[in-house]
């Protein structure tokens, strides 16, 4: 791996005595894209914040681009582009002067910023919008808008705490081209998501993180291959009938998880399993065969799903 | 990573990651957004103490006649009360500027948030707003001197030094205010602030002589900040020049320096945690 641009070693945060993060190690490349992958409460947000110079760490080492952000705070931050969990746009200006104003913060001139913010509102496609007022924007297009600032400081990192939260299926999928076309010109995006679709389509690699500490490592593929099996049957048999069904599943499937509402099988070929079910006079009321995905791991990890 | 990558010039900065000298762009932020918003807001700031000078100290003056000020000068009520009008609009703009606005900047609009996510510090942050209500205090001062001067109401060429001395008092109260607001939660605590300013404004020798009150109510007064802004204000327009206006002037320097300590503490401990 070349030099990290983000290196944490033992990283803690507390917060009188609880441990928000308990002590978590990672490195990430230039050009990489990862992710942090957790529930909500996992500890996402407070690394994010550590490593956005806005919170200091309780213990244990943090670099970001060679320097400590505690002690060099400004110099860190005016290297990052943050898109918080939250839209903090500036209500009382019009599109385009969010992007300009916002540019002035990091100290930058006019004649540099103008430029580049009309280009980010071609790249935002939000052209047409430079003069809206920022309320009357949709949730996408403010979140668009939200990638469009953190970029103005043309930054080296790029920060996104839960980027499509709240946003539609059809506003999630522009935005993730939009964060795709950032990848490819080789920009490092650093991530947190509970969205296993989120996670599989934008990181190259990603932590899976609960409770403040990390449980595994390694790109989407490799933690399905390694904590999950090919593919996952899940049925459903109604009723509160799941927990009494399950009992009668042994032998099928590699192994099973029950959920309060249905069953998962995890298996190599999930419709042959299916079959076995049925060869034992079990009717499940709904039935499914879908590859095996994140949330899958995280649930083995943890034995709890990601969003509850 | 090697140790040579720290910037040399970090290190040596006196307040650190507190101020990075661009408290401009803030203020640049403010005019912009009063630009892109209406300008009634600004105006109406204007007109409130103008009324109050009209009712009472035309109004009211034709049948009180004569004052004393605190030097013992006899001055028509209206010269009496205008300077007083004065220093309360620019306590009422600064705390107005500095609770409410940073109250819903701090708390809703999660603007302070995404300024100190940026190379800002919380000092850039404190003097960027607070330096804006003062301009804003600056542009009704000179708006209200303009009509005092018309009605005859200045009466000694130092009168013109109201004007600093206006801005001094609204940094004092814009300072303490911003202060004070980084510390509350909710609106039922903000309401504690106009509970304490009502009467600050009725009571603090605004529309008669401090002489009125019984001695110990006296040094309650003389305790507060609006009897030393009022004072100030009143000596100076008034023409009667004494030391004691240096020592009501001195009240706002500690105010100023008190109030953005604390500011700065608050911003760093809430957003920098």
């Amino acid at each position: 791996m070349p030099q990290p641009v983000i290196r944490a070693s033992n990283l803690v945060k507390k917060y009188k005595d609880f441990a928000a993060v308990g002590g978590i190690d990672f490195e990430i490349a230039p050009g990489e894209s990862f992710g942090f992958l957790g529930p909500n409460g996992a500890g996402k947000s407070t690394t994010m914040r550590m490593i956005g110079a806005v919170s200091t760490r309780t213990g244990g080492e943090l670099e970001i681009l060679g320097l400590d952000p505690d002690k060099y705070g400004p110099e860190v931050r005016s290297q990052l582009g943050v898109v918080p969990q939250q839209d903090n746009l500036d209500v009382d200006l019009r599109v385009r002067d969010n992007l300009i104003v916002y540019g002035r913060y990091f100290g930058l001139p006019t004649r540099t910023i103008a430029p580049r913010a009309d280009e980010l509102l071609g790249f935002a496609q939000l052209s047409d919008r430079a003069k809206a007022r920022v309320e009357d924007l949709s949730g996408g297009m403010k979140r668009r808008l939200t990638i469009a600032r953190a970029l103005i400081n043309d930054p080296k990192i790029l920060l996104l705490d839960e980027p499509t939260t709240g946003l539609d299926p059809q506003a999630r999928h522009i935005l993730w081209d939009r964060l795709f076309r950032l990848k490819e010109q080789g920009t490092t995006l650093v991530l947190t998501t509970h969205y296993m679709d989120e996670a599989e389509q934008l990181c190259d690699r990603l932590v899976v993180v609960d409770k403040g500490s990390i449980m595994a490592e390694g790109s989407p593929a490799d933690l399905i291959r390694r904590f999950s099996s090919r593919e996952v049957l899940e049925v459903r048999f109604g009723g509160g009938r799941n927990e009494e069904v399950a009992s009668q599943l042994g032998g099928i499937g590699d192994r099973h998880e029950v959920l309060p509402d249905r069953i998962l099988v995890y298996s190599q070929d999930g419709e042959a399993e299916l079959s076995r079910i049925h060869q034992l006079g079990l009717k499940p009321i709904t039935s499914l065969v879908r590859r095996s995905s994140l949330e899958d791991v995280f649930l083995r990890l943890t034995g709890r799903s990601l969003i509850e | 990573m090697s140790v040579a990558a720290q910037p040399a010039a970090a290190s040596s900065k006196v307040l650190g990651d507190l101020y990075a000298r661009n408290a401009k762009s803030v203020m640049w932020r403010g005019y912009t957004a009063t630009k892109t918003n209406t300008y009634l807001v600004i105006v109406s700031g204007f007109f409130e103490p103008v009324f109050y000078l009209l009712s009472m100290g035309i109004g009211l003056g034709a049948l009180v006649g004569t004052v004393a000020t605190t030097t013992g000068q006899e001055v028509p009520y209206a010269a009496f009360i205008a300077p007083a009008l004065l220093a309360v609009s620019a306590m009422n703009g600064a705390v107005y500027d500095s609770t409410w606005n940073v109250f819903f900047k701090m708390n809703y609009a999660k603007l302070y948030e995404g300024m100190l996510a940026t190379s800002l510090g919380p000092l850039d942050v404190a003097l960027g707003e607070i330096s804006l209500a003062l301009a804003r205090g600056a542009l009704y001062a000179a708006g209200f001197m303009a009509v005092m001067q018309a009605l005859g109401l200045n009466l000694a060429w130092s009168a013109i030094l109201a004007l600093p001395a206006v801005v001094l008092i609204a940094f004092g109260f814009a300072a303490v205010g911003m202060a004070i607001t980084s510390y509350l939660k909710t609106f039922q605590q903000m309401d504690w602030i106009n509970f304490f300013m009502l009467p600050m404004f009725l009571f603090s020798a605004t529309f008669y002589p401090i002489t009125v009150y019984p001695e110990p109510i006296q040094w309650i007064v003389q305790a507060l900040p609006l009897w030393h802004g009022v004072e100030l204000v009143r000596g100076l327009t008034t023409g009667a020049l004494s030391t004691a206006l240096l020592g009501h002037a001195l009240y706002y320097v500690v105010m100023i320096a008190v109030g953005l300590v604390v500011t700065t503490r608050r911003l760093r401990h809430v957003f920098l945690d």
